[in-house]
């Protein structure tokens, strides 16, 4: 198949296909972070701008490291000192750093649906890098690669997404991601914890988290965010772990090579003990590299979509 | 206004649809000065100005009970001369102007105020419904006396719902006793909270906050029980899902004096509307389900819903082209809501014209209590003529009212105005 989009805003809109080629293509990549020489030429004469909304060290290095591999020239902006602090508006933002004619924008941000919007607005190629509680393609792209890599498929694995579901945009893209190649999806938190109507979306729906690992191949286990302010649906964070946390005990009653993942960053005793993080069973470290050849992956795939739109173009 | 010239029109050969005096038939209608005087076939008389209406509607002029003019206050929205202008567009020859304004029109002064600039600049007839509470605040009444005086016949805090059941209770009793509408927006606060969305798949896959539908119809049924306990009059605002439907049925079987009104998107469009994050798409109530969006055609169509009201809720592009969570709610309808009702409700066999009519124009005036909506001779000449296959789609070029934020840019529709007579003198003319 050909990739055909500039952008990457969600994995709700990818087909199965889309999904498999990313992750081809990053697969391929993956051998460039083990050379001596860890850089090749395929995005050189192109520029980057890392545009983070919200503060991020784990996806904006990965994103940075990623674009610096492929070649490209790298622009962090963080918004605490650009004249977003002046007011301006993001897709004001976004049209004067097209003006720089910079080639793709990786965007955060807190707002659902901003880099849909920004998308909208500018000709150049946005990359969603975590918006609101809507997705993080990139982040499920790569927790699928690293399953996938273990595992050697994504068909018929029972999948687990453990913590905090109803504000996870790392539970969403994966819920999308997962179901489209063909996994089960089971998600477990409290109650209160689990947004409605997420069973339509694929995701079966326990609260029981032994329940969750029974089965299951791999558990991904959701950072708590505690510093959120909805303070009222959120359970007392020992009792949280008492409840939910993995510890090694509970891995014990699930199957012996169960998959640990987890986005980052960790809150040890919250969502997992330490023993279970830095165990055996556990991924986490790894989920970090392929992060690099997946976001490699996204950026190459979508500057050369919108270099065949602009021929197009011309030949029109 | 502009002052009345002395005129006679003269409208040949159209389909007269005045289901107030059960008409339904091609004739003419002549008008002279303000007033309609004959209604009847092959009218030989002069007249100052003909319009061959063969193969058009000709129905009263739309009354709309749910427009926020936003003035005054908000003049980079909207304002009473764009509004109406907007209104005439559409079709629509009477307006209830909802009290969001700053002022609000919660006392003698403020009434004058904005009666002073419906004089000076409105195209159309401009009713203005008065705060239940003072500044819309909900917590202490509003001058419901002192506005009935100043010649008022509805008062509303739309836009937000007033929370504490006692003083709602009291507004009831006060408005009983001054024979004012009390007008509702149901909206429990406190279970809708910050949300945007309908509440559900939706608001699940786009990872917003979202409005359940118990805020509505939870809120809608206090509003019931108060009203009937005052034994006052009711009227429900932008209904949007089934269970407000139902609930509102019951009561009237009951016996409780209720009325309520559905806007256009709730008939024509559904939350899957929203998914692409387009903040046009964002409203309050929100865009519902599909089943919802049935409900409420039915609902048109057994009678339930008395009216169909545009909620015309003009916004900046800058409170619009922003984060999703960030927009305003709100969608302009003044012009859009008659070939939105043509296109979704009459086309697939949901109301005939007459039913239309009704909806737009006859029931409005009677819930309001106002002389409009019907044609008959004597009445005020309010008329509209409407070319009823006519093709169009909504674009941001055409659109009159200040604001562009329409829920329907880019929709085709069909139906469309083609004159709006306003107390017998041609107002607008496509």
């Amino acid at each position: 198949m050909a990739w055909t989009r500039k952008d990457l805003l969600g994995l709700e809109e990818l087909s199965k296909e889309e999904i498999e080629f990313i992750l081809a293509t990053a697969a391929s990549f993956k051998e460039v972070s083990t050379r001596e020489i860890k850089k090749v030429p395929a995005l050189r004469g192109k520029t980057v701008v890392n545009l983070f909304y919200e503060p991020s060290t784990r996806t904006r290095v990965s994103f940075e490291v990623a674009a610096k591999r492929l070649s490209a020239d790298v622009i962090n902006i963080a918004t605490e000192t650009s004249s977003v602090k002046k007011g301006e508006t993001l897709i004001d933002t976004g049209r004067n750093i097209e003006a720089l004619k910079a080639d793709i924008i990786v965007v955060r941000h807190n707002c659902s649906g901003a880099s849909a919007m920004l998308a909208r607005h500018v000709g150049i190629s946005v990359v969603n890098a975590g918006d609101g509680w809507h997705e993080h393609p990139t982040q499920a792209l790569l927790d699928i690669f690293t399953l996938k890599e273990k595992l050697g498929r994504i068909e018929g694995l029972n999948v687990s997404i453990v913590g905090d579901i109803a504000h996870s945009r790392v539970a969403r893209s994966n819920i999308w991601g997962l179901t489209k190649l063909g996994a089960k999806v089971t998600v477990c938190a409290p109650k209160t914890l689990i947004p409605p109507g997420i069973e339509q979306m694929g995701a079966n729906v326990t609260n029981d988290i032994d329940e969750a690992l029974r089965n299951a191949d791999a558990v991904n286990v959701l950072r708590m965010q505690f510093e959120r302010d909805e303070t009222a649906v959120f359970p007392e964070q020992l009792e949280y772990f008492k409840r939910f946390g993995i510890t090694e005990e509970r891995l014990q009653k699930a199957r012996k090579n169960i998959i640990v993942m987890h986005p980052g960053p960790i809150n040890r005793g919250i969502e997992m003990s330490s023993e279970v993080a830095d165990g055996v069973n556990s991924v986490i470290l790894e989920q970090v590299t392929n992060g690099i050849a997946v976001r490699m992956s996204v950026l190459f795939l979508v500057a050369q979509a919108r270099d065949n739109i602009k021929k197009n173009e011309n030949i029109n | 206004m502009t002052i009345l010239k002395k005129m006679k029109i003269l409208i040949k050969g159209g389909r007269v649809i005045d289901p107030a005096n059960n008409i339904d038939k091609i004739c003419d209608i002549l008008t002279r000065d303000s007033l309609i005087v004959k209604v009847t076939e092959n009218i030989k008389e002069a007249a100052d100005y003909t319009i061959e209406a063969a193969g058009r509607i000709v129905m009263p002029g739309i009354v709309d009970m749910h427009v926020h003019l936003r003035e005054p206050g908000r003049e980079d929205k909207e304002t009473i001369s764009s509004g109406t202008g907007a209104a005439l567009k559409g079709g629509v020859t009477s307006l209830l102007a909802m009290p969001n304004t700053f002022p609000v029109p919660d006392s003698v002064e403020s009434i004058r105020l904005i009666k002073s600039i419906i004089k000076k600049s409105a195209r159309a007839n401009v009713f203005i419904a008065g705060a239940i509470t003072k500044c819309r605040q909900g917590r202490e009444l509003a001058d419901i006396a002192g506005l009935k005086k100043e010649g008022l016949i509805a008062i509303s805090d739309d836009g937000s719902s007033v929370d504490s059941d006692a003083v709602m209770s009291e507004a009831f009793k006060i408005a009983k006793k001054e024979k004012m509408l009390v007008v509702c927006h149901c909206e429990d606060k406190t279970l809708s909270a910050n949300g945007v969305v309908n509440s559900g798949l939706t608001s699940t896959r786009m990872g917003l906050r979202g409005i359940s539908k118990e805020s509505e119809y939870k809120r809608i049924e206090r509003d019931i029980a108060l009203a009937e306990k005052a034994r006052a009059s009711v009227h429900i605002a932008h209904v949007s899902c089934g269970e407000s439907v139902e609930i509102i049925a019951k009561a009237r079987k009951k016996g409780v004096k209720v009325t309520c009104e559905t806007a256009p998107h709730y008939f024509a469009l559904h939350e899957e509307a929203v998914l692409g994050f387009d903040a046009n798409m964002k409203i309050n109530p929100p865009l519902r389900s599909k089943d919802d969006m049935l409900s409420i055609r039915q609902g048109l169509a057994d009678g339930t819903i008395d009216a169909i009201a545009s909620d015309h809720a003009p916004h900046t592009e800058n409170e619009k082209e922003i984060e999703f969570e960030r927009a305003e709610f709100g969608t302009i309808g003044l012009e859009t809501e008659l070939a939105v009702s043509i296109s979704h409700l009459v086309l697939p066999g949901f109301l005939d014209w007459a039913g239309l009519v009704k909806k737009l124009a006859v029931n409005p005036a009677n819930i309001l209590g106002i002389s409009k909506g019907s044609l008959g001779a004597g009445c005020d000449a309010d008329i509209i003529i409407v070319s009823p296959d006519k093709e169009w789609v909504v674009e941001k070029t055409g659109i009159v009212s200040r604001s562009k934020n329409s829920a329907f840019l880019r929709k085709n529709l069909k139906g469309s105005v083609e004159y709006t007579i306003l107390s017998g003198q041609i107002a607008y003319k496509a």
